[in-house]
């Protein structure tokens, strides 16, 4: 009797990489709702032409290099980053702009460095960037939140927004606006309390923003459920979270007017829990360990905030992920966990230092 | 109620531990055939002490132990010995080893044996003697010699011993088994084992929570023993012999240090049975309990079975199937290896053979990308970073695979089993290691060489420089004589004086070194003295033919040896 010959260990879990793409295409879902009550059908479509975007662009890349299209495909990690960029960028932005920036992520950014899993730059954030500056009006140009529509007005409906999205037509002011941090930033004669009390988008809400507050809100309820189902640990997002926190708490200057907002304004405005838990819970191309995760993602958190602040952009998400992607292999040579049996961590170069 | 600590990372798979659970421990048919490989232990191999043709009995000795770290081997039944050669054994790499084959009588009659119930007035030594020759090894995992084990030597003395009877492993029911049925026995066999130890301070028995039958059982017989049943929770590797350490005792085994190095000695549950039957009933190790399981197999249940006895035995009276079975694994379904051929047999480390059917442990499915997604991180027992190794191991980077404490993996599999990539990482690992170890054997032989090589030039090159000088400071002697007798010709004719220089330069050149001088001497010594041998020939002839030429010789002889002389003290006067 001859028996066929596989290495150990023989049992495996029934988690695959797909089962965790998918789950975390689920845990967007909360997002997604809020995005859509608070502005429309607009993400819905970036969603959708994204995902059909990333899609055919993988499967042609697969093709080129001579792999398995379905077997690659099947992974979903396409879908996932046409999704997370769908989700960033402005809702009813024109078609081409969702076009570009997933062209970007998966051609350029994925692919062209070798696909899953080689990648050294989140990919959707490289979309998003790349549109950043390179469409500046396109991109800073947000709906305005339900609470702040005029009186008697709604969003365009799914039909009428697909027409503005292929028309290339901008939707008429008041339906634009903008956003809480764009508004306290360019607010810096007035103290914080006179910016919330004259400002609708304040005035109009409970913690943040109006609208926003509620997308985050959605994002961090996504967070969580992943969270539970061990997709990701804590430290990322309680990385950056804390130093968010900590920093506004220590430039907050009592709300005088040259402050740069309150903790709360920074946890819930702008793409902070998604940031949090959907863009820098990207293991590739994250900090690896999870004291070196708790690290990235502090160090996304003050750069958030550096920018936020004292920087030109209204948000910086994007910008602080990338920065922290470039850093995050020299995160990853001081954080490696002390081995069992070992008095002291070691440094991953250690033994290329010796010789 | 004993403290226990809680190990990072670790795994939950299925424990699939009930279905060999139904029945008792069972017995098969004795084989025809029976395989003993000389090698089932750590160690050097055993050397078979029997001839091909020979008849012997159960539990004889037919193999001695190769020197103190190597067991002997024992006839598990009476009959003849039909082969010594080489056979497939049990090996990840299906290589063939030396066996002895036996071919049953079917008498199955017992050599003369006999035990010392009285082990608690026997000398450590004495007790130690005999689990030697008993061919005991550790009967869970590895298979090091339990004598040597026991015996850490006077400076490291053992406080606390440590029973394994964790069996983390899915499947597997060994122990479990035999723990219930067997309990007051190996209890009997701890108590050896702490009187050959000088009864340590503590004894502890770490048991997981997922086997309360055992527990039970157990209990009654340590009471008032001093031997503690220590229950802790359920995961997978608690069995490992760190892992089960720190576990019960919160303190890690530092790398590259053994057990008895922290007072501690850690023995296999099945292990201790084997202990007391080999004391009290002075039987060797010729069974083990050996689980068979999964459901390519008709009855799974636990045996009893002789060692040597092949694969296919145990198939055959199971029920096999094999078009259900998706492979034949020796072990459980997280270390184990599976088999190349059923032929091969059940040695003293061989605690299951577990034939899963396809639905319970399907093929592989092709590896995707490892989006370094962590929870191999998270599962890893040693804090170790597999995502990491992973790719140093691809990349055959291995300054970084040491920084990254690749040797302090344990292969138990974890990572392997959460990796939703489904990428065969503990392979890679092997991998790497074998690699690394071939590097850095070859990198101490080329280093050898090296050594050889420049050491050879090294001496090359300064006989080479002693040569240089020696004609250099023949040239500046010639220079400086040449140089005086030009400035004498100059000066209109040689004064006695500057010649008298010349020759004295000359001379100290000449006697530029006291090795020289030394050599010179004693060769003139030896040449002196085979004269002097030489001459005093010649006078004895003279005498012996009374020719006139005696006085000649004779003044010869004379003057050789006031030579020889001379020269003699002219080297005891370099010497001083």
């Amino acid at each position: 009797m001859a028996f066929k010959q596989v290495t150990s260990p023989h049992a495996h879990s029934a988690q695959n990489t797909a089962k965790v793409m998918q789950l975390v295409l689920l845990a967007t879902v909360p997002g997604l709702i809020a995005l859509t009550w608070q502005f429309g059908w607009g993400s819905f479509i970036n969603i959708a032409l994204a995902s059909v975007t990333a899609v055919s662009c993988e499967a042609a890349i697969m093709r080129m290099r001579g792999r398995s299209v379905s077997f690659y495909l099947r992974d979903y990690s396409a879908v996932v980053t046409a999704v997370l960029l769908g989700l960033a960028l402005p809702p009813l932005a024109p078609w081409w702009i969702v076009v570009v920036g997933t062209v970007f992520s998966i051609v350029v950014a994925k692919q062209l460095y070798g696909g899953l899993g080689y990648n050294p730059f989140n990919p959707a954030m490289i979309g998003y960037v790349v549109l950043l500056i390179s469409f500046p009006i396109q991109m800073t140009t947000w709906i305005t939140p339900l609470a702040l529509l005029p009186l008697g007005t709604v969003h365009p409906g799914l039909i009428e927004s697909l027409q503005i999205v292929f028309s290339g037509y901008t939707p008429a002011d008041g339906v634009t606006g903008a956003t809480p941090l764009d508004t306290f930033k360019h607010s810096s004669g007035l103290l914080a309390d006179q910016i919330y009390a004259r400002e609708p988008l304040f005035n109009q809400a409970m913690l943040a923003g109006a609208g926003w507050e509620w997308v985050n809100l959605g994002f961090l309820l996504g967070g969580l459920i992943l969270l539970s189902q061990r997709i990701f640990t804590w430290h990322g997002p309680v990385g950056m979270l804390a130093a968010l926190t900590l920093m506004s708490l220590i430039f907050w200057d009592g709300g005088s007017s040259s402050s740069p907002g309150s903790p709360l304004m920074h946890l819930f405005s702008g793409a902070t829990m998604m940031g949090a838990f959907f863009i820098l819970t990207d293991p590739v191309s994250s900090a690896v360990s999870n004291r070196g995760r708790l690290v990235f993602g502090a160090l996304i958190g003050v750069l958030v905030y550096v920018i936020r602040a004292w920087g030109n952009y209204p948000d910086a998400v994007a910008f602080a992920v990338l920065l922290a992607n470039f850093a995050a292999p020299f995160i990853d040579n001081y954080t490696l966990p002390r081995t069992y049996g070992h008095v002291d961590r070691r440094r991953a170069t250690e033994k290329e230092d010796q010789s | 109620m004993n403290r226990t600590w809680v190990t990072p990372g670790g795994v939950h798979p299925p424990e699939n531990k009930h279905q060999s659970m139904t029945q008792q421990i069972g017995s098969l048919p004795i084989p025809d055939k029976l395989v003993i490989p000389l090698s089932q232990h750590i160690g050097a191999a055993a050397a078979a002490c029997v001839e091909v043709g020979q008849h012997v009995l159960k539990g004889q000795l037919i193999a001695e132990a190769a020197g103190v770290v190597s067991i002997p081997m024992h006839a598990p039944t009476s009959g003849t010995i039909s082969a010594i050669e080489h056979r497939p054994i049990a090996h990840a790499s299906g290589m063939l080893a030396p066996c002895i084959e036996i071919t049953s009588d079917g008498a199955d009659s017992w050599i003369e044996h006999q035990g010392i119930s009285d082990y608690e007035h026997t000398s450590p030594e004495k007790l130690l003697e005999i689990v030697a020759n008993a061919g005991i090894t550790g009967m869970g995992g590895a298979g090091f010699p339990s004598a040597v084990k026991l015996n850490p030597g006077r400076q490291r003395p053992i406080d606390t011993l440590i029973i394994n009877a964790t069996e983390c492993e899915p499947y597997i029911t060994a122990d479990d088994s035999a723990i219930r049925e067997r309990a007051g026995e190996i209890v009997g066999g701890i108590k050896i084992l702490s009187a050959i130890l000088g009864h340590p301070h503590n004894i502890l028995i770490g048991i997981e929570d997922n086997k309360p039958e055992a527990i039970a059982a157990l209990q009654p017989h340590v009471e008032s023993t001093g031997i503690s049943i220590v229950v802790f929770p359920t995961k997978y590797p608690s069995g490992g012999e760190k892992q089960l350490i720190y576990i019960l005792t919160g303190k890690e085994l530092p790398a590259g240090k053994l057990p008895a190095d922290l007072g501690m000695v850690c023995i296999n549950i099945g292990t201790t049975y084997a202990i007391k039957r080999a004391v009290i009933d002075g039987e060797p190790l010729i069974s083990r309990v050996t689980t068979v399981t999964g459901e390519a197999v008709g009855t799974q249940r636990n045996y009893d079975v002789l060692i040597g006895t092949p694969v296919s035995h145990l198939l055959a009276h199971n029920q096999f199937d094999q078009e259900r079975c998706s492979r034949v694994i020796m072990g459980g379904p997280m270390m184990g290896f599976s088999l190349p051929s059923a032929e091969v047999p059940v040695v003293k480390t061989t605690n299951c053979i577990l034939a899963p059917s396809y639905a319970e442990i399907p093929e592989d499915e092709p590896a995707q990308p490892c989006i370094r997604c962590g929870m191999c991180a998270e599962a890893c027992p040693v804090s170790l970073l597999p995502q990491q190794l992973f790719w140093y191991a691809q990349a055959q980077d291995h300054d970084r695979l040491e920084a990254h404490n690749l040797f302090d993996c344990i292969e138990c599999g974890a990572c392997s089993y959460v990796c939703p990539s489904n990428i065969p990482l503990v392979q890679y690992y092997r991998s790497a290691k074998g690699e690394i170890r071939q590097a850095h054997d070859e990198k101490i032989r080329s280093d050898h060489a090296r050594e050889r090589f420049e050491f050879h030039k090294a001496r090359i090159e300064q006989a080479e420089q002693e040569k240089e000088a020696k004609r250099a400071a023949r040239r500046e002697a010639a220079q400086q004589a040449k140089s005086a007798t030009a400035t004498n010709g100059s000066s209109g004719g040689s004064s006695a004086a500057d010649i008298i220089a010349a020759a004295q330069a000359r001379a100290a050149a000449k006697q530029a070194s006291p090795e020289d001088q030394r050599a010179k001497l004693e060769r003139t010594i030896a040449a002196t003295e085979q004269r002097l041998q030489l001459a005093e020939e010649k006078l004895a002839e003279a005498v012996a033919s009374n020719s006139d030429k005696q006085s000649v010789f004779s003044a010869a002889v004379e003057n050789t040896r006031q030579k020889l002389e001379q020269s003699k003290s002219k080297l005891a006067e370099l010497a001083e």
